[in-house]
């Protein structure tokens, strides 16, 4: 553990795991708010919204991340000159964040579009039925509903993203896997015990996360 | 009982499930205060025609028309329209994550804008007219069928609606709550709500409703006020399926 003593090192260590928290959280929010309005547009009785749902899911869901945040940074800044803040790592902090979130946005618009598919339709017509707009529908009465079904999947995905944002090393930030890199080209004899550290970081970080997840689908569960 | 001027008017309707020919221009007028009880064998687009009145199946072509308006296609007009007809379905449809109380409450704090004081102190006034205001906090999963279909008349019935609309509302009941429900809607005709209501309980067809609406594959075979219909059905159909139903 010679390696982590040493405190340039350790400071390493802590902000690379520092941005990954960041492009995480930020990403998060940006992707949960994203992916339900794509859920509401797929399921929309409005056939242009259910198309541009459909046209988000298929793009960015089949494209691998590494393109999606190569084109963020060489598409939108190097070329379209999308300047995020004037900070380097800043900006590439930022490019990250929309690529991860338009990315993660996908995924989170189909496992709460399949959450939405567990709620009875006649929950959503009893709703219809006593005037409430498409909407309220979803929101009062649907939402609530495909809460239990959405909130494990939702987990599966907050972790899948939050492993992601070390592809946002590839332009530059200095996160977790770009430090590992750095400390095993630097201390050559201790390659296992660095690739451990940081692998159990990210499990220690993780499972919480999942067992968390796993227990709120439980209180959110609706009696039928 | 005393109706008025037609409040429901089908016109020519027809409506198709793919080749099937679900409603066969069916053509029928509901007068206000009138109860309209809807019969047939399974498949013969009773329960369909009970929901294209508030538009939760659209028509493939005709018209009808609620209270002197033609149907809006869709948005804020129709949720408008919708919360003037009540509507009860077979399998109740409670709001499973809200309560007794919210269920009723939500309709008009949420769609008449109304102070949820007055929508509960009405609400629970609903619930004891129905006669389970006792169950007001509980969720709809705890009550028996029975109950929480009278939970749902209320729900519909807090919004004050111009007709209700019942889609086989026993039919999923087990039999000893039947009459319960029936009750509840017994005394709703009584008070003068105009009812469409698809059942095949004949017991409440006889005594609560003005006119029968018999219907085969779709097509409206026969309209006649209860005692014609039950004593001197007109169509072979109607014989058939009163023979069998009768007889037991």
């Amino acid at each position: 553990m010679h390696v982590f003593a040493d405190p340039t090192n350790l400071d390493a260590y802590l902000s690379g795991f520092l941005w990954i928290l960041k492009l995480t959280g930020s990403s998060a929010v940006l992707a949960l708010v994203l992916g339900v309005l794509l859920a509401a547009f797929r399921v929309s009785p409005v056939p242009v919204l259910r198309g541009f749902g459909a046209a988000w899911v298929n793009i960015f869901r089949n494209t691998p991340l590494t393109l999606i945040i190569f084109f963020c940074y060489f598409g939108l800044f190097t070329t379209l000159g999308l300047t995020l803040s004037d900070d380097l790592d800043q900006n590439n902090y930022w490019l990250g964040v929309v690529g991860l979130s338009v990315y993660t946005a996908a995924f989170v618009c189909e496992a709460v579009r399949s959450g939405i598919n567990t709620v009875p339709p006649g929950q959503a017509e009893a709703a219809r039925a006593i005037g409430l707009t498409f909407f309220q529908t979803l929101r009062i009465v649907v939402l609530p509903q495909a809460g239990r079904a959405v909130v494990a999947p939702l987990g599966s995905v907050l972790i899948a993203l939050c492993k992601n944002a070390t592809i946002v090393g590839t332009i530059g930030l200095i996160e977790a896997s770009s430090v590992m890199k750095q400390l095993i080209n630097d201390n050559g004899d201790a390659v296992i015990p660095i690739f451990l550290v940081f692998a159990g970081t990210f499990a220690a970080l993780l499972i919480p996360t999942g067992y968390f997840f796993g227990w709120l689908a439980n209180r959110l569960a609706v009696k039928r | 009982m005393t109706t008025g001027d037609p409040l429901i008017v089908l016109d020519g309707v027809n409506k198709w499930f793919g080749p099937l020919h679900v409603l066969d221009d069916v053509s029928l007028s509901v007068g206000r205060g009138e109860v309209v009880v809807v019969i047939g064998p399974s498949g013969s687009g009773k329960s369909t025609l009970c929901r294209t009145i508030n538009r939760l199946e659209p028509i493939d072509n005709g018209t009808i028309t609620f209270d002197g308006q033609a149907l809006p296609a869709e948005g804020k007009p129709l949720a408008k329209l919708r919360s003037e007809v009540g509507m009860v379905f077979q399998s109740f449809n409670l709001f499973a994550h809200k309560t007794i109380l919210e269920n009723v409450t939500l309709g008009p704090v949420k769609v008449r804008k109304e102070k949820p004081a007055a929508a509960r102190e009405r609400g629970l006034a609903l619930l004891d007219r129905v006669g389970i205001a006792n169950q007001a906090d509980k969720y709809p999963a705890q009550l028996s069928g029975g109950q929480q279909q009278r939970a749902a008349i209320a729900r519909a019935l807090a919004m004050q609606p111009k007709a209700m609309l019942f889609d086989e509302p026993t039919s999923a009941l087990d039999p000893e709550m039947v009459g319960e429900v029936l009750d509840v809607m017994t005394s709703l005709a009584r008070d003068g709500m105009t009812m469409v209501v698809v059942t095949h309980e004949m017991g409440f067809a006889r005594h609560a409703a003005n006119r029968v609406i018999f219907m085969a594959d779709g097509k409206l075979v026969e309209d006649a006020p209860p005692a014609e219909f039950f004593a001197n059905p007109r169509s072979e159909r109607a014989k058939d399926f009163l023979s069998k139903i009768l007889t037991h």
